[in-house]
């Protein structure tokens, strides 16, 4: 106990830095991975095959390989194209792997808007992308939060992966310290511990902001 | 208004419409009646082009229309419609219902939208509700809802899909109410529902449809008291018993 203890303290300033480090990528990792996501949803509901069949490849080698091989291969893809720092690299890279999730995600919302939706919006005299703005995603957008929300905790904990790239977030800072101190146990109980907080406060957030939509729309009846 | 001929539609391999020949005067208020599936509500839809055609012409305020060529949203401006299970946008307030279409697609400022908007819901009876969301509406008060937010759009002609069968009994009177105010004010309607009474009283025509084909038009007293089809005398040997 006393040495859990003591790594947390003697690391404490570390682990602080390298927290503000993994929202960092989690934020921007999954900002962009909602655009990707976006788009390609747009793609498989676009009715051309082309675009049907872009989205479908792109979601079915993302689904299909494991994330710490996307991550190496779009690392050192990417470095090869553009000189990009290890944090811009990793976000992107997160954001490639979390998009595909969030294109299945977007997907399914905008589809289980009723259809009347749209036809009331187009009968209205609204073109498809105006109903598409101001009727179906405002609704989507909103169905979408509890499994956007999910993504968001698989994303935070996916994150730890980009230590590999040499980033120092939390992860990366437990593999750094370990190898200093000889106390891997524990200092990988601490890093844990980090990541479960994150994890607890980001559940409640998404949890009260799921009430204060309901709550502000008086609900999903129609 | 509306001058429909040689219409056909098929559904994949359903003929649903077949070489329908439709028209309708300039205040006049056209009720639709016939089986569920005879294909009155897709005759409906065809006419703001929520579905295409696949031949004939469809002809709207004395122009023919080409779905390929011509701007549909600018012809659906012009040609309002309620549905049967209301549609109204869930995420909207009853005032922001009405005033979304002015605004986004008319282009109207706001203050002027709104002034509208309070003008039809106090001709609705839902001045009260403006600034209520649809869930915590009746279904009548919905389809009134519903009713105002196509008035908005200040169109030439209304369209009703089975607009009060979505309603509890003692619901309807007061959609049917609205819609015989607006018939009175000489608003061109085509109406598809089951509500003989609502014909009866305020239609200038009944089209009987059986099987995608109207197969018996006229005025309301001589559909009603002396059918000529057989298929119309059993349809209303059933509907009226």
């Amino acid at each position: 106990m006393t040495a859990i203890y003591e790594i947390f303290m003697e690391n404490a300033a570390a682990f602080m830095q390298a927290t503000t480090v993994t929202l960092k990528l989690t934020f921007v990792s999954l900002l962009l991975a909602m655009l990707i996501g976006l788009v390609f949803a747009f793609f498989k509901i676009s009715g051309n095959r082309v675009l049907y069949g872009i989205a479908q490849l792109y979601i079915t080698v993302i689904r299909g390989t494991p994330l710490i091989v996307q991550l190496m291969f779009l690392y050192f893809g990417i470095i090869k194209i553009v000189v990009l720092p290890a944090f811009w690299a990793g976000s992107l890279a997160l954001a490639i792997h979390a998009g595909a999730y969030i294109a299945e995600i977007f997907r399914g919302t905008i589809q289980s808007i009723d259809r009347g939706q749209m036809e009331a919006a187009r009968s209205l005299g609204m073109s498809y992308p105006l109903a598409m703005r101001r009727i179906i995603l405002p609704q989507a957008f909103k169905r979408a939060i509890p499994p956007l929300g999910n993504q968001f905790i698989i994303g935070l904990k996916d994150s730890s992966l980009v230590a590999y790239l040499g980033v120092a977030e939390i992860y990366g800072t437990a593999l750094y310290a370990q190898a200093e101190n000889f106390q891997p146990f524990e200092t990988y109980l601490v890093a844990g511990f980090y990541y479960l907080v994150l994890v607890i406060i980001f559940t409640f957030l998404v949890n009260k902001l799921e009430l204060k939509l309901n709550v502000e729309n008086g609900g999903d009846a129609k | 208004m509306i001058k429909i001929k040689g219409l056909n539609k098929y559904f994949g391999s359903l003929h649903v419409l077949k070489d329908v020949d439709f028209a309708v005067d300039k205040s006049n208020v056209v009720v639709l009646i016939g089986a569920s599936g005879s294909g009155k509500s897709t005759l409906l839809r065809c006419i703001n082009f929520l579905e295409l055609n696949d031949s004939g012409r469809v002809e709207i305020m004395g122009k023919s229309v080409d779905p390929k060529k011509d701007d549909l949203n600018k012809i659906r401006q012009d040609v309002g419609m309620v549905f049967q299970h209301f549609n109204l946008f869930p995420h909207k307030t009853v005032l922001e219902n009405v005033i979304e279409a002015p605004i986004f697609v008319k282009k109207m400022p706001r203050q002027e939208a709104v002034e509208t908007a309070s003008y039809l819901l106090e001709k609705v009876g839902l001045s009260d509700k403006a600034d209520v969301y649809p869930c915590q509406l009746s279904g009548g008060q919905k389809q009134r809802v519903a009713i105002a937010r196509a008035l908005a759009m200040n169109p030439k002609i209304m369209l009703f899909d089975e607009p009060t069968s979505a309603l509890d009994p003692e619901l309807v009177g007061e959609v049917l109410q609205v819609m015989k105010e607006l018939a009175r004010e000489g608003m061109t309607m085509v109406v598809v529902t089951h509500e003989m009474g609502f014909a009866k009283e305020v239609a200038d025509a009944v089209f009987f449809m059986d099987e995608g084909k109207i197969v018996e038009e006229g005025k309301p007293c001589e559909i009603f008291t002396n059918p000529q089809h057989v298929r119309t005398q059993e349809f209303l040997g059933q509907v009226l018993a």
